[in-house]
C-alpha cells in the first residue's frame, strides 16, 4: 500500500493530510489481553465454520462468513464500552455475538424466523443491516442524540470496501464530521464486493483517504493483527468520547471464504491470492507471537478449542430445533397500533 | 397554512425537549416556505437544525436520533427532493419496528411540501404520496384546512410511528379567520365530510378538497347535491366513513392531483367497490392528474384536476339509469 505524496502547499492547507497508518503497534505483548483476544478469535473462527455448516443442513437460509476477518470483528466489540452503541452489516454477526447477544438470536436473520432476532436495546447493537451503508447515518445520528442529551456514548459502524462507494457512507461520515459526533467509521477491506475487486471501487491511494476530505482523521491498519485493530480503534473511540468527534479506520483484511455460501469465489480470485492471505490468518499470526512470548501453551490452546467446541455445539443444538412460528406475527409490529386495515386482513386469516 | 404549521412546530418544541428539527435552510432563513420561521431563535439552532444539504443523511441521521429515544421532525425542501432519502424511507424508517418487533420505534416525521399549482418549474409540483401509500409502516397524512393542518402535525409527532406528512404547497397562503389556534389535535384515521351532499360524493384529499369545494358550489346550478369528504390521513385509511357515505349517495368520484394509473384513486375505487357494490348506481370515477410527468409551468392548468373535469366526471356517473 502506497500512499501518494500530497505536495506541500495542499498539506500545509490540512489539518491531518494524509491517513496514519499503523500496520502493526510493535507494542509489547499484554499478558492479560493478548490470549484473551485469541481465545476470543479461536471461538470466532469456530462459529464461522459452524454457521457455514449449518447452511448446509438447511438451518440457515444463508451465511456472509467472516472467516478471516475475525480480528476485525473481535476487536470491533471489545473497543466499546457496554453504554456504547454497535451498528453491524449482515457480515458481522461475530462483532454481535462478541458484544454479549446469544449465537443463535444473533444468527436470527440469516435463518429467517425473523428480521433481527435480538432486542437491539439490550445490548446496545443495532439490526444487522442488508442495504449497504445505510447504517452508517443512523450511527451519526444516534451518537448525535446522545451528545444532544449529553450522554457519554459512542456509536461504531462497520462497513465493508465495496459499501464505502454508497452515498450513504459519504453522507454519515460528511454529517458526523460536521456535527463532532462521537462515532467511529470502521471499514473492512477486504478486497472485494462479492465479486469486484476493490480497484474497480476507487481511485483513491487509500479508503482512509477518504477521511481527509471530510476533515476526519483517517487511520489504516492491519485488519489481520488483532492488537493493532484493537489499539487503533481503542484510540478512536477515546477520541470521540472526548470530544474530537469522528474518525474512520480502514482495516486491510481478506474474505477467506466466498462473499456467503451461495457465491463461488474461484470465477473472481486466484487460489494463489487465497493461499497468500492465509499465510496472514489472523488466529495464526496471533498465536505465534503468542507463543514467541511464551503466553500461548498446547494446553491454553487445546482449553481455546474447547471452549469454542462448546459454544458451537450450543449453537448447534438451538438452530437444530425447528423456531415457533405464528403467521399472526405477521401483523403484530407494522404500527404501534395496527390500523383498521391491518386488523381487517389479520382476521381474515 | 404555513403559519398554522409553524405554530405547530412551536407549541411542539415547546411541549417536548425530545422533539428536533432537521432541513435545509429551515434555521436562519425560516425554510423556503417559512414554516420554520422564528423557531431557531426562539429554541436554538440545535433543536431547528440545517443540516448538510443531503436528503438521505438527513433523514438517515433522524433515523438514528429517533433509534435513540428522540422525536425528530424532518423538513424535505420540496417534494421531488424527498426522493434521495426513498432508500432510507423505505429499507428504514418504514420497517425498523417490525425488524425489531417493536423493539426499536422510530417516532418521526417527514414533512413534504407537495403538489403542483403555484408555477414552480420542473421538479417542484410532483405528488409524491402513491409511492409513500404503497410503503407498509408509513402513516400518510394531508391537512387541506388550517385547523387540520395545527391538528394532524401535533398528533404527527406525538404518533410513536414514522409520519410522512404532506403539506399542499398551494394551501400554504390559504387563511381562516375563525381557526383559533392551538386547534383541536385530530387523531388518525378519520374522514370528514367537508359539505353534506344527497346525489353523489367526492372523495379527495389535499390540494383538491378546495377545488371539490368548489365544484359542489357549481355543480348546484346543474342540480346535483355532490357531498366533499376529506380523507385527511390516506393511510391508515378511513373506510368506514368512506363506505357510509357513499353507501347513502350510491355514486362517487375521487379526486387527486396525483397520476390516477396506480393512483391513490385507484386504491381507493377498489375499496369502496369492493364494499359498497350493491350500493353502486354507477362505477366510481376518477378525476386525477394525468399519467405525464409533472408538467412545465404555463401548461400546468391544463393537467390539474379542476371544477370542469369533476363536473364532467359527475356527469358521467350514469343518471340516466335512475329509476
Ligand atoms: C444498496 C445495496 N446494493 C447492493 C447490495 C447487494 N450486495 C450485498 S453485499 C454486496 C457486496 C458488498 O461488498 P463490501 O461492502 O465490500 O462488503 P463485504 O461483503 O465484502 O463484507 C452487495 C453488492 C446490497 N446489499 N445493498
Ligand atoms: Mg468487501
Amino acid at each position: 500500500m502506497t500512499i501518494v505524496e500530497q505536495p506541500a502547499a495542499t498539506r500545509a492547507l490540512l489539518p491531518e493530510p494524509e491517513p496514519h497508518r499503523v500496520l502493526g503497534t510493535g507494542a509489547a505483548p499484554d499478558a492479560r489481553l493478548w490470549p484473551e483476544l485469541y481465545r476470543l478469535l479461536v471461538r470466532g473462527r469456530r462459529l464461522n465454520e459452524q454457521a457455514t455448516a449449518l447452511t448446509r443442513q438447511g438451518r440457515l437460509a444463508v451465511y456472509p462468513s467472516s472467516t478471516g476477518q475475525e480480528a476485525c470483528q473481535i476487536a470491533a466489540a471489545l473497543a466499546l464500552e457496554p453504554r456504547d452503541w454497535l451498528f453491524p452489516s449482515y457480515r458481522d454477526t461475530l462483532a454481535v455475538i462478541t458484544r454479549g447477544v446469544p449465537p443463535a438470536a444473533a444468527l436470527g436473520l440469516l435463518r429467517g424466523d425473523w428480521h433481527t432476532g435480538y432486542d437491539p436495546r439490550e445490548h446496545r447493537v443495532a439490526p444487522l443491516c442488508t442495504p449497504l451503508a445505510t447504517q452508517l447515518p443512523h450511527a451519526t445520528g444516534l451518537a448525535h442524540a446522545a451528545r444532544l442529551r449529553g450522554d457519554d456514548v459512542v456509536a461504531l459502524a462497520l462497513v465493508g470496501d465495496g459499501g464505502t462507494s454508497e452515498g450513504d457512507f459519504h453522507e454519515a461520515l460528511n454529517f458526523a464530521a460536521v456535527w463532532r459526533a462521537p462515532v467511529v467509521f470502521l471499514v473492512q477491506n477486504n478486497r472485494y464486493a462479492i465479486s469486484v475487486p476493490l480497484a474497480a471501487q476507487t481511485a483513491a491511494p487509500s479508503l482512509a483517504h477518504k477521511a481527509v476530505g471530510y476533515g476526519m482523521p483517517g487511520r489504516l491498519v492491519d485488519g489481520n493483527d488483532a492488537p493493532a485493530v484493537l489499539t487503533v480503534l481503542r484510540e478512536a473511540v477515546a477520541h470521540a468520547r472526548s470530544g474530537g468527534g469522528p474518525t474512520l479506520v480502514e482495516a486491510l483484511t481478506y474474505r477467506i471464504d466466498a462473499h456467503t455460501n451461495a457465491d463461488d469465489a474461484t470465477r473472481y480470485r486466484p487460489p494463489e491470492e487465497v493461499a497468500a492471505w492465509r499465510e496472514r490468518d489472523p488466529l495464526t499470526l496471533l498465536a505465534r507471537d503468542l507463543r514467541a512470548h511464551g503466553l500461548l501453551t498446547d494446553e491454553t490452546e487445546r482449553a481455546a478449542r474447547a471452549d469454542a467446541d462448546t459454544l458451537a455445539a450450543a449453537l448447534r443444538a438451538a438452530l437444530n430445533t425447528d423456531p415457533a412460528l405464528d403467521p399472526l406475527d405477521l401483523f403484530a409490529h407494522v404500527y404501534a397500533t395496527p390500523t383498521p386495515q391491518l386488523r381487517e386482513q389479520r382476521d381474515a386469516r | 397554512m404555513a403559519q398554522a404549521l409553524n405554530r405547530a412546530l412551536r407549541d411542539a418544541l415547546a411541549a417536548d425537549p425530545d422533539v428536533h428539527l432537521l432541513g435545509e435552510d429551515i434555521g436562519t432563513l425560516g425554510g423556503v416556505f417559512r414554516v420554520t420561521d422564528g423557531l431557531a431563535a426562539e429554541f436554538g439552532p440545535e433543536r431547528c437544525a440545517d443540516t448538510p444539504l443531503a436528503e438521505a443523511g438527513i433523514l438517515g441521521a433522524a433515523t438514528g436520533m429517533a433509534m435513540y429515544g428522540l422525536r425528530p421532525v424532518v423538513e424535505m425542501q420540496f417534494d421531488a427532493f424527498g426522493y434521495p432519502a426513498f432508500e432510507q424511507l423505505v429499507s428504514h424508517v418504514a420497517k425498523m419496528r417490525n425488524r425489531t418487533r417493536g423493539a426499536l420505534p422510530l417516532p418521526l416525521t417527514v414533512r413534504v411540501p407537495y403538489g403542483g399549482g403555484i408555477g414552480g418549474v420542473e421538479h417542484h409540483g410532483d405528488s409524491s404520496e402513491a409511492y409513500y401509500m404503497a410503503t407498509p409502516g408509513l402513516h400518510v397524512v394531508t391537512p387541506a384546512t388550517v385547523a387540520d393542518a395545527y391538528g394532524l402535525l401535533r398528533q404527527a409527532i406525538a404518533t410513536d410511528d414514522p409520519v410522512v406528512f404532506l403539506e399542499p404547497k398551494r394551501l400554504y397562503w390559504s387563511r381562516d379567520d375563525t381557526v383559533e389556534l392551538p386547534a383541536t389535535v385530530e387523531p388518525f384515521g378519520r374522514a370528514v365530510l367537508r359539505r353534506e351532499g344527497a346525489d353523489a360524493t367526492l372523495v379527495t384529499y389535499g390540494p383538491a378538497v378546495p377545488v371539490c369545494l368548489a365544484a359542489a358550489d357549481a355543480a348546484r346550478e346543474a342540480g346535483w347535491d355532490l357531498g366533499v369528504l376529506d380523507l385527511r390521513t390516506l393511510v391508515p385509511f378511513d373506510d368506514a366513513t368512506v363506505c357510509a357515505e357513499v353507501r347513502r349517495t350510491g355514486r362517487a368520484v375521487v379526486v387527486h392531483e396525483a397520476s390516477g394509473f396506480a393512483g391513490p384513486g385507484a386504491e381507493i375505487a377498489a375499496r369502496v367497490t369492493e364494499r359498497c357494490f350493491h350500493h353502486l348506481a354507477a362505477p366510481v370515477l376518477r378525476v386525477t392528474g394525468h399519467d405525464i410527468p409533472y408538467p412545465p409551468p404555463m401548461l400546468e392548468r391544463h393537467h390539474l384536476p379542476d371544477v370542469d373535469r369533476v363536473l364532467s366526471a359527475v356527469a358521467r356517473l350514469q343518471w340516466e339509469d335512475q329509476v
